[in-house]
């Protein structure tokens, strides 16, 4: 068993960010996150593996700095929190349509605009449709708990080289700020200089050697048919991830009559709502995210066949829900509560929003 | 001598070099940029560097650089070129890594990433290519664009109580620790061409050495923007443009140039 520690969310990810074998962070502070590049500098891991740790003058430099990184076959990291996101986007669409492996970390707060630094789920429609420019998708880990902020970023770093597709760790300021037991996974060893050529020099921008053409890093093509062909090519992807890569957790759901569906500090609300319904009589299972993309629509579709209604739980005006929607497909009511810009709900309003909209409805 | 004399290998005086592809030049005839690709490419392929040389495209006329580049080459967001020759930099240290850049790239949409990027002292090269104008968009207003000069943008001339100064990035550069050697070149003449490339030269080596960031800009011209014919272009460029941005070194061995 790894090292147990107790550790803020935003520590956990820097900490694992270290022990995944990382080559470099880039980031800028913001509120509520700045724990995890705070940690990174205090823990000198230039000395413990050889990762580089870097403060940027933006967000927008951080990105453009993984992608330059991420296009040179390292493994590479940032993260901010939402307005810090909005900046990224751009460097994410070049990123995604490069088809470059990286992680972002994304530590919601309260939005729109400058908002809140408060928690909230209100970036799911900008992790999950896109957010930046041009048809693509991003793979979304959502962790509900201390534990998950540290697991997901082997999980996440393994998805980005699998698919060459930047993941994002979507986590609210909920889950980064809180502390909670965690296992540390083990430390593993940065790739070699040599070892990286060997896997990435293909297609990285290791330097050309004379046994092959040179590598480019671009995603600019100006003949629409081959953008076309490129745009395909991306899509199939994103098929395969939702073919091989959706994850969940169904907790009592057999016997439910009622779901709800949510995803990281939500999820773990709703374990409360859970408690406090059966006690009730009420069954309710709880359907709880863990990709957001791939979005697990086949299994909501087919629980839709067996329980009465879904309820969609998130820090947001209904975003969510539109998927939730569209998986239920009519089968039976799906609505959508949630306390937002800023503001948590608590475990009796996901309750009593249970039995108006659903139960009562 | 007739013309089997004149190809004989022994009276061959220049070649291309051969980290240039075959590709045709996406620039209009009489443009800087061919030439200044070429030198830098020359400089790699001279140094026998170009195994461990990355390039940084940007956005704008010279964003196919990497058609025409035979390295490894990465292109960047408008702007981003020295964020992402950093991101590099960084995880590959021992590599030589450089940036392309025009001046709406690297004196407007990327100025703050030029420079906190010279701010650090990062170990890249800079190459900022300054015609005074958007080249690829169809001849819209720089940030360098002259006073009373016209572009697309500003069709009565540049009016700078209302449109601003042509900004000096290159003196505002060299005021920051992290630059270590800041230069101001042309390549409209074959002498300036050979000093332009000497300063490239300079800049590479500099880098060798990890002493600091090496930032050359390259007056240029843009006939086709400019709406004039190349020679006419070069004639104008001498007498309006090297007045406002005098050629010559600004800074080196980290000392600015008194």
């Amino acid at each position: 068993m790894g090292e147990i520690k107790l550790m803020k969310g935003n520590e956990a990810i820097a900490e694992a960010a270290i022990r995944s074998g990382a080559d470099a962070y880039f980031g800028y502070p913001i509120t509520p996150q700045s724990e995890v590049i705070e940690y990174l500098m205090m823990e000198r891991p230039e000395n413990r593996t050889g990762m580089v740790v870097l403060q940027a003058e933006s967000e927008i430099a951080a990105i453009n700095m993984v992608y330059g990184a991420a296009g040179a076959g390292k493994k590479v990291l940032t993260s901010s929190s939402s307005p810090g996101v909005s900046l990224k986007q751009e460097g994410i669409s070049y990123i995604a349509g490069s088809e470059l492996p990286c992680v972002i970390v994304n530590v919601v707060r309260g939005g729109p605009g400058l908002g809140t630094i408060q928690p909230s789920q209100a970036d799911y429609f900008q992790s999950t449709k896109g957010g930046g420019h041009g048809d693509y998708r991003l793979l979304v880990l959502a962790p509900a708990s201390v534990q998950e902020m540290a697991d997901f970023v082997n999980e996440a770093f393994d998805l980005a080289f699998k698919y060459r597709n930047p993941v994002m760790i979507l986590s609210d300021g909920v889950i980064g700020q809180m502390m909670e037991k965690v296992v540390m996974p083990e430390q593993k060893e940065r790739l070699s200089d040599d070892e990286v050529i060997k896997r990435y020099g293909d297609w990285a921008t290791v330097g050309k050697s004379k046994s092959r053409e040179r590598n480019i890093i671009t995603s600019l093509e100006l003949d629409p048919y081959k953008q076309e062909a490129h745009n395909h090519k991306l899509q199939a992807k994103y098929k395969k991830m939702e073919e091989n890569e959706v994850r969940y957790e169904a907790i009592n759901c057999e016997d439910a009559d009622y779901i709800i569906v949510a995803y990281g500090s939500s999820a773990r609300i709703a374990q409360k709502t859970m408690t406090l319904a059966r006690a009730k009589g009420i069954k309710v299972g709880i359907f709880r995210l863990i990709t957001l993309f791939p979005f697990p629509k086949n299994e909501i579709n087919a629980l839709a066949d067996k329980v009465k209604g879904f309820l969609a739980v998130e820090m947001s005006a209904g975003q969510m829900i539109e998927d939730v929607r569209l998986a239920v497909n009519g089968k039976v009511p799906a609505e959508h509560f949630g306390r937002y810009g800023g503001v948590i709900h608590s475990p009796e309003e996901v309750l009593e929003a249970l039995e108006q909209k659903i139960i009562g409805g | 001598m007739d013309i089997k004399e004149i190809i004989k290998p022994e009276n061959l005086v220049y070649k291309k070099t051969k980290l240039m592809t075959d590709a045709p030049l996406s620039y209009c005839p009489g443009c800087g940029h061919g030439t200044a690709h070429r030198i830098t490419m020359e400089v790699v392929e001279e140094m026998g560097i170009w195994e461990d040389t990355i390039g940084v495209a940007p956005v704008g006329c010279s964003v196919l650089a990497y058609d025409f580049m035979n390295i490894d080459m990465t292109q960047a967001a408008h702007g981003r070129a020295p964020a992402v020759a950093t991101g590099i930099k960084r995880v590959w240290p021992n590599k030589y890594v450089f940036t392309y850049q025009g001046d709406g790239d690297l004196a407007a949409i990327g100025g703050n990433e030029t420079l906190h990027a010279c701010n650090r002292g990062e170990n890249i090269v800079i190459i900022f290519i300054n015609n005074g104008i958007y080249g690829m968009t169809g001849g819209q207003m720089a940030p360098t664009t002259l006073p009373g000069m016209k572009s697309s943008t500003s069709p009565y001339g540049r009016d700078i109580a209302t449109m601003g100064h042509p900004l000096k990035m290159t003196e505002l550069v060299a005021q920051l620790p992290g630059t270590y050697f800041v230069t101001r070149q042309s390549v409209h003449t074959p002498g300036a061409v050979r000093k332009a490339k000497k300063a490239i030269r300079k800049a590479f080596e500099i880098q060798k050495e990890n002493k600091g960031l090496a930032f050359i800009e390259i007056v240029s011209n843009c006939n086709s923007g400019w709406k004039m014919e190349p020679v006419e272009a070069n004639n104008w460029m001498v007498e309006n443009m090297f007045p406002y941005f005098p050629i010559g070194d600004i800074k080196v061995n980290g000392e600015l140039v008194k």
